[in-house]
């Protein structure tokens, strides 16, 4: 099998946690390289060699921190178009989703996305995506060339194996296309408590509560179990709730211990992003909810008479 | 839409449009808070400007009057979503629209026309129609109140009543007979000196929306309020022409409403260990509703096009709306049943459909007078004289 | 401005549960209710507020898709979109994102534009690929995940979500933006709009009228190839019980076995 890279984004100075996962799997699948690029590039590379990759290469220049990520494009399509990678994977984020689309079309080359599995085959690869409500769909990139895959995150589990990487500089071109946008101002919307993708316990809610300043039974819940706050996508688009709550097919994954979902239905694309979860726990009014059907304890009753009591017994321990 | 017999594949894209348009309309803003205001006996004074914006009001009017210029079929469709949603909320679209901005359009000079009906078809002015009076509903010829010539302008003396939106409005379309005993139509301003219009608390039907009666107590108006085009009952006769006609569709929206409640209620309601949709009783009942719902449609959809081609008469009007609003009626009474102790509270719609179309079945001509109206047309011996 | 929005015609993710069509190794849209995709009408929506507020654009939808996707095209039209495009071809069926992503942009390059929009990803495939692929083949830059923005001066400045906030961008037209679903509340097309929408022009566009050959777009085309499906699988049923008051016991009791409590 020939190399697989990763495109890897770099979060506090470290290769994501998506990105390690895709590290590990691509260390499976062949020789793994971690593409770094960005000013921390140098020292997420002696992560990456932890997680597995043999080699990194490392453009450190602060353009692509200054710019968004489709600064990485030029770049990217030129390391590929000289060494020819069998398979470079992203992470479907929305950075990432941002650089492999313009990639793919300035090398031609097609693209599976959404994949929760892959597997060597033969030349190519089996790429397993989720396709409609209960499909998975095996696929293949044809035609020559390497192939672009995005996988889903926490598809595969980051290992810490404990190596370490070689590391190639390299100096990228950048283009104007994709650095003509500029960065006025970042600005975090905080939200307390841990962080949502990678809580232990996930307090999630949906339209069932009604409205918006119900939520605050899900927010206190979360709170008395030291977990996060999640959200259905329905709530989200209604304002009722920060994208960053978001959880499903467009948004965050999560796989906790404990999922608790909260007038949430379980429309396919919510499941997508937790049903990962060890143990998962619903409460919903209509007992015809898709929900339950992924539920190990499902409980048909209206959660705003159920939340409070719940919080009461949690608080008592 | 509830379709057994694909009535859907007889629409035109805009026709099919204007529904979906409608209808997501009513599931996004009357469907969740129907309840409540029923409950409170509150009319969602908000609605008239959300209505407005969509272009409910009058919609087979013309657009050169600021109306949407759709045509009967698509203006049965938004009855029908409409009254999915309530009864007493189609009304208020109604009487606007068939009452009042119709008798502006067919009856009105070309002044008034430019003056209340773009105003009326945004929801910037409210109407209501004033022919009922308290001594009976059926026989409008008997009418007491009257026009009195006073100068170049005229003064209205008088009481109607189960007038919807009457305590609402800002103009007031009512009919009183002249010196000659013709009966004519005016365009009243209701904050006209004389012109009163009390509010009928305590209603058990159509709670959404406001009735009140209309006072006239030497009510001077000018010699612009008159509907030049009016003359004699066959003018408001015509509009109750359009109203029946909204009304043929409008309560098979409210059958859907109550049919699928029913339906979904039995799919998951339990008894002897079986869902009770699965015993015999349950589904005559639920084939009723929707063999019945299906013929109302195809019936609805007819009249359309008759209407359209101008060739719909008085007596099939009556006949669609006298069927359409009876088996409605009929069907959310067996929805009650189905939904056993349920079905009496306001949790569910079905109730609510109930005791609003006990009002949709009396009132533009009772059940009863439909049912003469068709029989003097088929024997030409009439039992109403 | 000229302002273009690329839509979508999918099957009611309200009303229809996805399917794949096991024959084809589609998703099924036979025989199912379609609409205009609801991320769409955002991007649509915030376009439609950009050129009410210019007041001098125009904005015209363009779609990809069967015949019957002018339904689609309609209903922006009724939502007050000036006119639309076609893209319809039934070489075009089985097209994967490139494909669709070169008939869109051989189309855009026909029509004229000063700014794009679309949704961040379709409700049906969600690869959210388009995108950044229609604006590098019309070698534009693309602002994804924008939920609020302003155009002066030819210049447009947005607010792009990202994972703990947002961040205020700026760039110079011409553009591509993706908007995120949720960030606009999208209008009911109204009846005056659907009664105008009816006389609005609506131009089709076969493969041959882009200069686009067979093997550019549609299934000829596509490099993804479905080599199997395979069922998803199940969780095992767990227990699923009526709250009568101790509802909450119920799921204190659980989060106790698992060590939470």
């Amino acid at each position: 099998m020939g190399a697989v890279w990763v495109y890897s984004e770099i979060y506090a100075g470290r290769p994501a946690p998506v990105a390690l996962e895709l590290i590990s799997k691509a260390a499976e699948l062949g020789e793994a390289t971690a593409i770094l690029l960005g000013r921390d590039a140098a020292g997420a590379a002696s992560v990456a060699g932890e997680y597995g990759a043999a080699r990194a290469i490392v453009d450190a220049r602060a353009d692509y921190d200054e710019h968004l990520a489709p600064a990485a494009v030029p770049t990217l399509a030129a390391l590929v178009r000289e060494r020819q990678p069998a398979l470079l994977l992203f992470a479907t984020t929305y950075d990432s989703r941002d650089v492999a689309s313009r990639l793919a079309t300035r090398l031609d080359r097609g693209v599976v996305t959404n994949a929760t599995g892959i597997e060597a085959d033969g030349d190519g690869f089996r790429i397993l995506t989720p396709w409609g409500a209960n499909t998975i769909a095996v696929c293949e990139l044809t035609g020559p060339g390497t192939r672009i895959v995005l996988v889903r995150p926490k598809a595969f589990t980051a290992v810490n194996s404990g190596g370490a990487c070689a590391v190639e500089q390299f100096a990228g071109p950048l283009d104007a296309a994709t650095t003509a946008i500029r960065v006025v101002e970042t600005v975090e919307e905080t939200t307390q408590g841990p962080l949502l993708s990678d809580s232990k316990i996930v307090v999630a809610g949906g339209r069932g509560l009604g409205n918006a300043d119900n939520f605050g039974l899900v927010e206190e819940l979360a709170d008395a179990l030291g977990g996060a706050v999640g959200a259905s996508r329905a709530v989200v688009d209604a304002g009722w709730r920060p994208y960053g709550e978001q959880i499903g097919q467009t948004g965050v994954t999560v796989k906790p211990d404990v999922y608790i979902a909260c007038g949430i239905s379980g429309a396919i694309q919510h499941l997508a992003g937790m049903k990962g979860a060890k143990t998962i726990i619903a409460i919903n009014k209509d007992p015809e909810a898709p929900i339950f059907r992924s539920a190990d304890l499902g409980i048909v009753g209206d959660a705003l008479t159920v939340l409070p009591q719940l919080i009461a017994e949690v608080r008592r321990g | 839409m509830l379709d057994f017999y694909a009535v859907d594949s007889l629409l035109g894209p805009e026709q099919r449009a204007i529904r979906a348009t409608v209808r997501e309309f009513v599931d996004a803003e009357i469907v969740p808070n129907v309840r409540g205001w029923w409950d409170r006996h509150e009319f969602p004074g908000a609605i008239k400007e959300r209505y407005g914006a969509l272009g409910l009001f009058g919609a087979n009017l013309p657009e050169e009057y600021g109306c949407a210029g759709v045509d009967d079929i698509a203006y049965g469709l938004i009855n029908y979503e409409l009254e999915r949603g309530d009864s007493g909320l189609r009304s208020f679209a109604s009487v606007q629209g068939a009452l009042v901005m119709y008798p502006i359009y067919a009856y009105g000079s070309e002044e008034q026309r430019r003056r209340y009906l773009p105003e009326l078809a945004a929801g910037r002015l409210i109407g209501c129609f004033g022919l009922t009076e308290s001594e009976g509903g059926s026989d409008p010829g008997a009418m007491r109140t009257r026009a009195r010539r006073d100068g170049d302008g005229w003064v209205l003396n008088g009481a109607k009543m189960w007038i919807t939106n009457s305590p609402i409005a800002d103009l007031a379309v009512v009919w009183a007979k002249d010196d000659e005993g013709i009966v004519r139509g005016f365009v009243v301003p209701t904050d006209t000196p004389g012109f009163g219009a009390p509010t009928i608390e305590s209603k058990m039907s159509l709670r959404a929306s406001c009735t009140g009666e209309i006072v006239l107590q030497d009510c001077r108006v000018g010699p612009e309020a008159l509907l030049p085009r009016s003359g004699g009952l066959k003018s408001p006769l015509g509009c109750l022409t359009q109203a029946r006609y909204g009304i043929a569709w409008g309560a098979l929206g409210a059958l859907e409403a109550v049919y699928t409640c029913a339906r979904d209620y039995a799919a998951t309601r339990t008894t002897f260990g079986k869902p009770i949709a699965g015993r015999q009783l349950v589904q005559d009942k639920l084939v009723r509703m929707l063999t019945d719902h299906s013929l109302g449609l195809l019936m609805a959809h007819q009249l359309g096009t008759l209407k359209g081609a101008g060739r719909m008469t008085f007596a099939q009007v009556s006949m669609a709306k006298r069927n359409n609003v009876r088996v409605a009626l009929n069907g959310a009474r067996a929805a009650r049943e189905i939904l056993g102790g349920n079905g009496i509270t306001t949790e569910y719609p079905v109730i609510r459909h109930m005791l609003n179309l006990e009002t949709v079945d009396t009132y533009e001509g009772t059940h009863d007078i439909h049912t003469l109206i068709v029989g003097r047309e088929i024997t030409g011996l009439g039992a109403l004289e | 401005m000229r302002i273009l929005v690329c839509v979508k015609q999918v099957p009611d993710p309200n009303t229809v549960v996805y399917q794949i069509d096991p024959g084809t190794k589609r998703l099924v849209r036979d025989g199912v209710t379609n609409v205009l995709d609801p991320g769409a009408e955002v991007a649509l929506e915030a376009a439609l507020q950009l050129a009410e507020r210019d007041g001098e654009s125009t904005v015209t939808v363009v779609a990809m898709g069967p015949e019957d996707a002018e339904d689609a095209i309609r209903r922006a039209l009724a939502m007050g979109a000036h006119d639309g495009a076609l893209i319809t071809d039934d070489a075009l069926a089985g097209s994967d994102a490139l494909g669709t992503a070169k008939a869109l942009a051989a189309a855009i390059g026909q029509i004229g534009f000063d700014i794009i929009f679309c949704a961040t990803e379709s409700t049906d495939g969600y690869s959210g690929m388009v995108p950044g692929m229609v604006a590098e083949l019309l070698g534009i830059p693309h602002l994804s995940f924008i939920r609020s923005l302003e155009v002066r001066d030819g210049v447009l400045t947005g607010q792009r979500v990202i994972a703990l906030g947002y961040q205020t961008v700026q760039c110079p037209l011409p553009l591509l933006v993706a908007i995120a679903s949720g960030s606009h509340e999208a209008r009911y097309p109204a009846l005056k709009g659907i009664m105008a929408a009816k006389r609005k022009k609506v131009e089709e566009y076969t493969l041959a009228d882009l200069d686009l050959d067979p093997d550019d777009a549609g299934e000829a085309g596509a490099r993804e190839r479905v080599l199997e499906l395979l069922p998803v699988e199940e969780r095992q049923a767990g227990v699923i019980v009526e709250d009568n008051g101790d509802g909450a016991a119920r799921i204190a009791e659980l989060l106790r076995q698992r060590g939470v409590l």
